[in-house]
C-alpha cells in the first residue's frame, strides 16, 4: 500500500536577487528591495514529500530518522545561517526561491529510501513555491 | 514548472439564501448561515500559478506584481464588503466557501502574465477551505 509522507526543515539565509544579465538600474527596477546591495533574510520552511509502499513490518513509508539525517546534512547545515549568494549553486543563478526550490529538489532526489514527489519552500508566510521535477504532478496534490 | 502560491487576506460579510426556496427550507438548510442580517468571516486566499522559471531573472512572476493583481481584482472589491449585496457575481450565487473559490478564479484566469492559474484556495476559517481548480 502506497502513502505519502511529508516532513518539514528549518533553515535562515540572506540573499540578494541580482542577475549578472542585468544592469544595475535594470536589477533594481525587477527585483526591487530584494536587490539591495546588502541582501536580506528569510527564516525557509522546506516540506518535502516522499512515497512509497508502506513496509508491513514496520509499518513505515521510510525512516524518519534517516529522512532526518539526510535533511540535516544535506540541506539544513548546507543552507542555515548562510549568504545564498556565496554557495557554488547560486554562482551563475539568481537565488530566487523558485531555483531554491529546484536546487533542494536535486539534493533530496539523493535520498533513495523513498520516492521524492515534491519539494514545498515557503519564503515568508505569504509566499511559497513547489517543484515537483519534469513531470507534472497528480491534479490536486499541488 | 514551477508552483508559485501567493497568501491574501480579506475580511467579509454574507449570508445563505436560496430565493427558490421558502424561508423554513433556507434556514433547514442553512442553519444559522441563513440569518439576514448576515455574519462575517476573516477569509485567506491562496492562489497558485504554475510556470517556467527565466533563466535570466529567476522568476516564475513578479511576487509584486502578483500581490498587486490580487489586490486590484480580488481584495479591493471583497474586502470589507458585504459579498451578497456588493459584489456583482454573488447577487445570483450563494457566496458558499466553494462559490467564493470559482469566482476568485473567474476573477483571475488569464490575468496572469508569463503563468497559468493553477488553483485558487479559499480559507473560510483555519479549519475550512475550498479548492478549485478550473474545469478539469
Amino acid at each position: 500500500m502506497k502513502a505519502h509522507l511529508s516532513r518539514r526543515y528549518h533553515f535562515s539565509a540572506s540573499h540578494r536577487l541580482n542577475s549578472d544579465e542585468f544592469d544595475a538600474e535594470k536589477n533594481s527596477e525587477v527585483y526591487g528591495k530584494c536587490n539591495n546591495p546588502h541582501g536580506h533574510g528569510h527564516n525557509y520552511t522546506v516540506q518535502v514529500t516522499v512515497s512509497g509502499q508502506v513496509d508491513p513490518v514496520t509499518g513505515m513509508v521510510c525512516n524518519l530518522a534517516d529522512l532526518d539525517g539526510f535533511a540535516r546534512k544535506n540541506v539544513v547545515e548546507r543552507f542555515d545561517h548562510t549568504n545564498l549568494n556565496t554557495l557554488d549553486c547560486f554562482a551563475k543563478k539568481v537565488s530566487t526561491t523558485e531555483n531554491l526550490s529546484i536546487e533542494i529538489y536535486g539534493i533530496f532526489k539523493g535520498f533513495t529510501a523513498a520516492h521524492v514527489e515534491r519539494i514545498h519552500v515557503e519564503e515568508t508566510g505569504n509566499n511559497s513555491f513547489d517543484y515537483a521535477g519534469d513531470e507534472s504532478p497528480m491534479p490536486g496534490t499541488i | 514548472m514551477i508552483f508559485l502560491t501567493r497568501k491574501a487576506e480579506f475580511s467579509s460579510a454574507h449570508f445563505y439564501w436560496n430565493d427558490a426556496w421558502s424561508p423554513e427550507e433556507n434556514e433547514r438548510v442553512f442553519g444559522k448561515c441563513a440569518n439576514r442580517n448576515g455574519h462575517g468571516h476573516n477569509y485567506t486566499l491562496e492562489v497558485t500559478v504554475a510556470g517556467d522559471v527565466d533563466p535570466v531573472s529567476g522568476f516564475v512572476v513578479d511576487l509584486k506584481q502578483l500581490k498587486d493583481i490580487l489586490e486590484r481584482e480580488v481584495v479591493s472589491v471583497y474586502d470589507h464588503r458585504h459579498l451578497n449585496l456588493e459584489v456583482p457575481e454573488f447577487a445570483k450565487a450563494i457566496p458558499t466557501t466553494e462559490n467564493i473559490a470559482i469566482a476568485v478564479w473567474n476573477r483571475l484566469d488569464k490575468k496572469i502574465p508569463n503563468a497559468k492559474l493553477h488553483r485558487v484556495r479559499v480559507y473560510e476559517m483555519p479549519d475550512l477551505f475550498a479548492d478549485y481548480y478550473g474545469e478539469l
